[in-house]
């Protein structure tokens, strides 16, 4: 179906159905539990994890593929939210103009940063990238304050002109007329299960994202950039140029960030330079290795564990903490609410960092791979052939 | 490889089977409510959204101390502080409305972003009726305009930009802090009496919201005493050396140097300021001298020596000697151990305020919330007789102008109080050009939902 095998066309259909109950699959404690702390269905929640995870995909169209190490794609990020809040001032707050707009800056963008940076490779490239991203991010607070709004970051304000939208137009980012923040709240057995039309719309594209980057990732196009990842010289040798092909990848994730950062703006519509400091860079990074590198759905996966981190442990204090030990004699429960709490709360960068740490030694290949590992040990399969030396070798290290 | 086979049945099953997901979740009704977290159980919550990492911590620190006592005093736990001297006596410590007061935190990182990001949790996760805080006007701009969106209030902390009520004032937005405005007008005569009417001013500024239109208001209030603007440059927030900004100060013929800096960055600047012995020239045949136009007691302290003799103003401070503020810092004091700060108390009075007037309204819906505030007159919360304007959700009160102790007794007291400014001399009206002009306008109020 849709140009698929049919291992990937049940590989699509599942992460279709995963991304349509995802509002009760992040919701899974009724209310007013103990544990209703861990719920993260809620509408803005749901709809960053799919953002992030275009984001990620994008960015492992790059990395995952082609192996080049982009340190600066927030910058193609914080152009997309610029451009679409541009459009939500000037034209219309209909996301779709802003969405579009968001895409092609992205990509026109990363085309003049991959032109520059992809005439070196290796940590040459990461430097390069990083440089022009730190570059776009210091313009955005000084010298382009007219356009960027600096640190006030830019707004959609009452007076804006909007030439297409007449009176009585939606106030807020809409679909022809239908709010993105319009939610419907279904309660049942005590849960709370909130379906929101903006995480709709940001997962429905998100599909066809995924779609997308499965296309590329089966096409011979995408076999040319795993080449180049396992032997640039002797892809050389044989005739063929890879920086085209490089450039092509490098600007089709441009535009995979362009569109996230459009996403973004569409559900709330303020940009920030914030979204391009270096540390945002390092953020996708973090998620394509953390899920799994040059895997389809890892990026994503490792997108939905640091939002969901940052956005749920970031929220347990000291106070909560206090709570949960509230039973134990307090010498037993201040000792072991000091510790939790240099890992919860402010300290959720220190969990993430262990769990990197871990992901990294343990699972090479990420999320992804410690799944493939549970799932052998139950499957029963013939014991493995002694002989390595006839047997392919298994994927490297993603650091390598 | 790709095998491209689109087959009309393939692309109709897969699009009816797309489309019946879709719809899927349409089905559904909500339980219809009139406004956004319409609290039905016995308690309601609030959400206090603050600096809690970052370059204004400090700040955010306080003001969550405040607003948590502010919970204890609405709940009728400790000794009820400031809602003894309040002129309202619609709460009786029984909660709002009969439900109890709870509260969730929140960090904004001194970031538009992460502050949105948290308070968008707050609205959908933990379904808050009202958010307090906000330690920048970048943030507290940002999330006034979220408030608005999503249909809850938002009562504004430290944030004192003109545009905050000026042009990006919004319906379900209000303030009780002073402005930049206030802060020229207040300071303006003292400078003349201080310094003279023939004085040429160098501004550094923050190069954001608050620090432009403190700028402004501040030529516009010097120049009004006769006062010259030398030049204006606009320096990056978190710059942490200014020594590249100061050092054309001296070249410049000024013979004062306005700071619209704050937090950090003040105190770096500053004390760079004082390193480079700007304060012991002369120069045409003047003493040099350095203002800063908003002050808080948690920078004076960073400052330390250097602040001494600086002028500068404030929203309130807590060696006031009126009875309200003889409450507040009597219960803060016995809680944490030290007096509260400016921020803290705005934050603890809007708390208070809220409470105040959906008790009054009958009711938590923010169009009800907010008839209850516009036009509301008040005292005894420290600042004596005040009104929250209905045109653009400003309160005015009066204004005070603070300069750095010569000789501070102890840590706490590094400023003292040189004028109360009446609330007459900083009153402007609500179309003024520095606030929008006739464009600015409010909206209509959002219940959301």
């Amino acid at each position: 179906m849709l140009g698929l095998n049919r291992k990937d066309t049940t590989f699509l259909i599942i992460v279709v159905l995963l991304t349509l109950f995802t509002p009760f699959l992040m919701q899974p404690f009724s209310e007013g539990s103990a544990m209703a702390q861990f719920n993260g269905g809620y509408p803005d929640l749901m709809a960053k994890v799919a953002i992030f995870g275009i984001f990620a995909m994008g960015f492992n169209i790059l990395f995952g593929l082609t192996g080049y190490l982009s340190f600066g794609h927030a910058a193609f990020l914080g152009v997309g939210s610029y451009s679409a809040v541009w459009m939500f001032k000037l034209l219309t707050l209909n996301v779709f103009p802003a969405i579009i707009l968001a895409v092609i800056i992205g990509g026109v963008f990363s085309l003049v940063i991959g032109y520059i940076s992809l005439r070196r490779s290796g940590i040459y490239f990461s430097i390069l990238t990083l440089a022009m991203a730190e570059m776009s991010y210091r313009l955005a607070y000084s010298v382009l304050t007219p356009i960027t709004n600096g640190e006030t970051g830019l707004q959609v304000r009452a007076t804006d002109p909007r030439i297409f939208d007449g009176e009585g137009a939606a106030d807020y980012p809409n679909l022809f007329g239908l709010e993105l923040s319009t939610s419907q709240k279904w309660e049942v057995l005590g849960h709370v299960f909130t379906f929101n039309v903006g995480y709709y719309f940001c997962a429905l594209i998100a599909i066809v994202m995924f779609y997308l980057s499965m296309r590329i990732f089966r096409s011979p196009f995408g076999l040319i950039l795993r080449a180049t990842k396992s032997n640039q010289q002797r892809l050389s040798y044989t005739g063929l140029s890879t920086r085209p092909y490089a450039l092509a990848a490098f600007v089709i994730s441009g535009m995979y960030a362009g569109l996230a950062g459009g996403l973004l703006a569409a559900m709330d519509p303020l940009a920030g330079a914030e979204r391009m400091v270096w540390t945002a860079s390092g953020e996708v990074v973090i998620m394509t290795i953390l899920g799994g590198a040059g895997t389809l759905l890892g990026p994503v996966l490792g997108a939905g564990a640091i939002k969901y981190l940052e956005n749920i442990f970031s929220k347990i204090n000291e106070n909560v903490l206090h709570e949960w030990f509230h039973f134990m004699p307090e010498w037993l429960a201040d000792p072991i609410v000091f510790i939790l709490s240099r890992f919860t709360g402010e300290g959720w960068h220190l969990t993430l960092g262990l769990m990197f740490m871990a992901v990294v030694i343990f699972l090479p290949g990420g999320l992804i791979e410690g799944g493939q590992r549970i799932a052998n040990r139950f499957r029963k399969k013939p014991p493995e052939d002694d002989d390595a030396e006839h047997h392919p070798k298994a994927a490297p290290h993603v650091a390598e | 490889m790709s095998n491209s086979r689109f087959t009309r049945r393939g692309l109709l099953k897969t699009s009816a089977a797309m489309g019946a997901g879709l719809a899927m979740p349409t089905i559904f009704t909500s339980a219809a409510s009139a406004f956004t977290n319409d609290p039905t159980g016995s308690t309601v919550k609030i959400g206090f959204n603050v600096p809690q990492t970052g370059p204004y911590a400090d700040e955010g620190l306080d003001e969550l101390r405040a607003q948590e006592l502010a919970v204890a005093h609405i709940n009728g736990e400790g000794d009820g502080g400031m809602l003894n001297t309040f002129s309202s006596k619609a709460l009786d410590g029984t909660g709002i409305l009969g439900k109890k007061v709870e509260f969730v935190t929140g960090d904004t990182q001194t970031k538009s972003d992460a502050a949105r990001a948290s308070a968008k949790s707050m609205i959908e996760k933990d379904q808050v009726v009202m958010i307090n805080g906000g330690s920048s006007s970048g943030v507290a701009i940002a999330v006034q305009g979220l408030c608005q969106e999503a249909g809850i209030i938002f009562m504004a902390g430290l944030t004192h930009s003109n545009d905050t009520t000026g042009k990006d004032r919004k319906a379900n937005g209000f303030r009780h802090f002073f402005n930049a405005y206030m802060s020229g007008a207040a300071l303006a005569p003292v400078l003349k009496n201080a310094y003279g009417s023939d004085r040429r001013a160098y501004h550094l500024t923050a190069d954001y919201t608050w620090g432009w239109t403190q700028e402004e208001s501040l030529v516009a209030s010097t120049e009004g005493i006769g006062w010259e603007t030398v030049n204006t440059v606009k320096t990056p927030v978190g710059a942490g050396d200014f020594s590249s900004y100061i050092a054309p100060v001296l070249s410049s013929g000024a013979d004062v140097l306005v700071l619209n800096h704050y937090g950090g960055d003040m105190i770096n600047s500053l004390t760079q300021a004082v390193q480079f012995g700007l304060r012991d020239k002369m120069v045409n045949g003047k003493q040099f001298e350095i203002v800063v136009p908003l002050y808080s007691e948690l920078m004076a302290a960073g400052a330390g020596e250097n602040i001494k003799g600086v002028y500068g103003s404030m929203n309130w401070n807590w060696q006031l000697t009126d009875e309200g503020t003889a409450a507040f810092v009597k219960s803060f004091g016995e809680k944490y151990g030290r007096p509260p700060s400016n921020s803290a108390h705005t934050c603890y009075v809007q708390t208070l305020l809220y409470a105040d007037a959906v008790t009054r309204g009958g009711s938590f819906n923010p169009c009800s919330v907010g008839e209850a505030l516009e036009d509301f007159e008040f005292d005894g919360l420290g600042n004596g007789p005040t009104l929250y304007r209905g045109a653009d959700h400003q309160c005015f009160k009066d204004v005070l102008v603070m300069k750095g102790a010569e000789n501070p007794t102890n840590q706490y007291d590094t400023l003292e109080v040189v004028e109360i400014t009446p609330r007459a001399q900083v009153e402007y009206p609500s179309n003024h050009p520095m606030f929008g002009g006739d464009e600015a306008s409010l909206g209509t109020c959002n219940p959301g939902a």
